[in-house]
């Protein structure tokens, strides 16, 4: 925000960054070479619903778009207990390209209605095969991912969160400042 | 270039930089009058020496005052409060206000500041904090019973604006010459009352002396009762603008509104005289602790630090309407 925007009190809001989405693709491949983290399939979007009646009829037509394609498990809408909404898509385990497709129509039609600033982050999850989880967490207002790896009860496996950021620092933007690391717990899908 | 929904609000804004510019202009001519008074007037009559050190004092003071207020901002009024910096681990209540405060600044884009506890029951929060690297917002224990979780959401969003707003240093630099004047009026009284007589002795040619100290009194006095209700103005704004800030990240500012009925209507119960430490915080809370009666009359809000509930409120449902407008 600038100096004239903070003194008269105005608030931009920032507009989303969807652009390095589609390099999750790329990130999953390497994760399969350098590691046992395999893509579930699933993978979310999470935003802050707006009141009224505009953001309510774009959410309906986000959620048919997505469920119109052939043969898909449809979409599950959940809402956590902060108010946030969370789409969750399912697709084949080692279609990634297709999940980031749809992750990304998501996005431009919220962005296309005018509530872009509402977007929080996107996750795609990973398993290994100890069942360890693995989220990978896009944050639209930095155009930065960070790994999440939560455990039993709110702990996360900050040792594992570390080895992943050098795993995928060629691939991804990793978020550098390790503040903005914000847990999800209990994000919907992984 | 996508769409947005987030208009800014021309007129307020407009408002805002009016009343700046007042206050720019009153200590504009706060400072070219003392200097008229003290270097020419006084010069002539050949008597110059007289105001000087009380001028230098007061300004000295004065930065001093106001340098401490802004750099220590944080800990006064975590102190004041009797907060505590929370982290995630120390209880649920804490847990839910990082996990709130963790998505708005995400939302937002903004780092996360610290995060505090205050346990006093009377439900209101605030933000503090010179910038945003060492800012501060805190809870009360009564905010954090009384809301749901997305009241709570729509109020720590309002102090988040508070800091990225700037608002500490925006109102301690406002502040800083209505203080100054202050001072001058007061240092002025004193050396007339005990500095008078002294001066009367060993200097004959002190008739002109009295008459310029006392300009100088009324310069300042004039200076701080202008500059005070112009600060207040600038105050209100300055919350109807971090209102609409934190309705439109959250987008919900129909929960904001809920927040404010319910404070509000708690904090009126309340009796006035045990919240009098409460008193030098006002400034940064989401609703001042010392709130008048119901109805207050127009007089009222000219000394308020923050505008009235019915005029938050019909802000709000502007935003609203415009954020339910059917797309295209």
């Amino acid at each position: 925000m600038g100096f004239l925007d903070a003194l008269l009190g105005r608030t931009k809001m920032p507009p989303p960054n969807l652009d390095n989405l589609f390099a999750l693709p790329s990130a999953a491949v390497t994760l399969q070479v350098a590691s046992e983290f395999r893509p579930t399939g699933t993978g979310s979007v999470c935003f802050r619903a707006a009141e009224g009646r505009a953001f309510s009829d774009i959410e309906h037509d986000v959620r048919d778009l997505l469920n119109m394609g052939d043969n898909k498990t449809p979409v599950e809408v959940t809402e956590d207990k902060y108010g946030f909404t969370w789409l969750v898509c399912h697709h084949a385990a080692d279609d990634v390209e297709g999940l980031v497709t749809d992750l990304h129509a998501v996005n431009s039609s919220l962005e296309n209605a005018g509530f872009g600033p509402q977007l929080l982050c996107t996750i795609i999850s990973f398993r290994d095969e100890a069942a360890r989880r693995l989220g990978l967490v896009y944050l639209y207002k930095r155009g930065t991912f960070y790994p999440f790896a939560p455990k039993a009860g709110e702990n996360r496996d900050n040792a594992l969160e570390l080895q992943m950021r050098g795993t995928l620092g060629d691939d991804l933007k990793i978020e550098p400042d390790l503040e903005r690391w914000f847990p999800v717990w209990g994000a919907p899908g992984l | 270039m996508a769409r947005t929904r987030y208009a800014s609000d021309r007129g307020l804004i407009a408002r805002m930089g009016a009343t700046m510019f007042l206050l720019g202009l009153v200590f504009t001519g706060f400072i070219i009058a003392l200097y008229f008074v003290l270097f020419w007037y006084g010069h002539r009559h050949g008597n110059g020496g007289s105001g000087d050190g009380i001028v230098v004092i007061s300004v000295l003071i004065g930065l001093a005052v106001a340098f401490g207020g802004y750099y220590w901002s944080d800990k006064i009024a975590i102190n004041t409060a009797r907060a505590q910096i929370v982290t995630p681990q120390q209880g649920p209540q804490a847990a839910r206000l990082h996990a709130i405060i963790d998505r708005v600044c995400a939302l937002a884009d903004m780092p996360k500041p610290r995060v505090a506890i205050s346990p006093m029951s009377m439900p209101n929060a605030f933000a503090t904090g010179r910038s945003s690297k060492v800012a501060v917002v805190c809870a009360t224990q009564g905010l954090l019973t009384k809301l749901d979780d997305r009241e709570l959401e729509g109020v720590l969003a309002h102090e988040l604006s508070h800091v990225a707003h700037k608002d500490v240093a925006v109102m301690t630099i406002a502040s800083f010459l209505g203080i100054i004047a202050a001072l001058l009026v007061r240092m002025g009284f004193y050396a007339e009352l005990f500095g008078g007589g002294g001066r009367g002795r060993s200097n004959n040619n002190n008739s002109s002396a009295l008459p310029i100290m006392l300009i100088v009194m009324v310069v300042g006095m004039v200076v701080y009762a202008v500059s005070f209700l112009l600060i207040r103005l600038l105050s209100r704004y300055r919350e109807l603008s971090a209102d609409r800030s934190g309705a439109l990240l959250t987008g919900q500012p129909s929960a904001l509104a809920s927040a404010l009925v319910k404070v509000t209507g708690d904090m009126a119960r309340i009796p006035t005289r045990d919240l009098r430490q409460a008193e030098p915080l006002n400034a940064f809370y989401f609703t001042p602790a010392l709130s008048g009666r119901k109805g207050q009359t127009s007089l009222g809000n000219l000394f308020s630090t923050h505008p009235p509930l019915e005029k938050r409120l019909a802000q709000l449902e502007k935003i609203s309407r415009q954020l339910g407008r059917p797309t295209s």
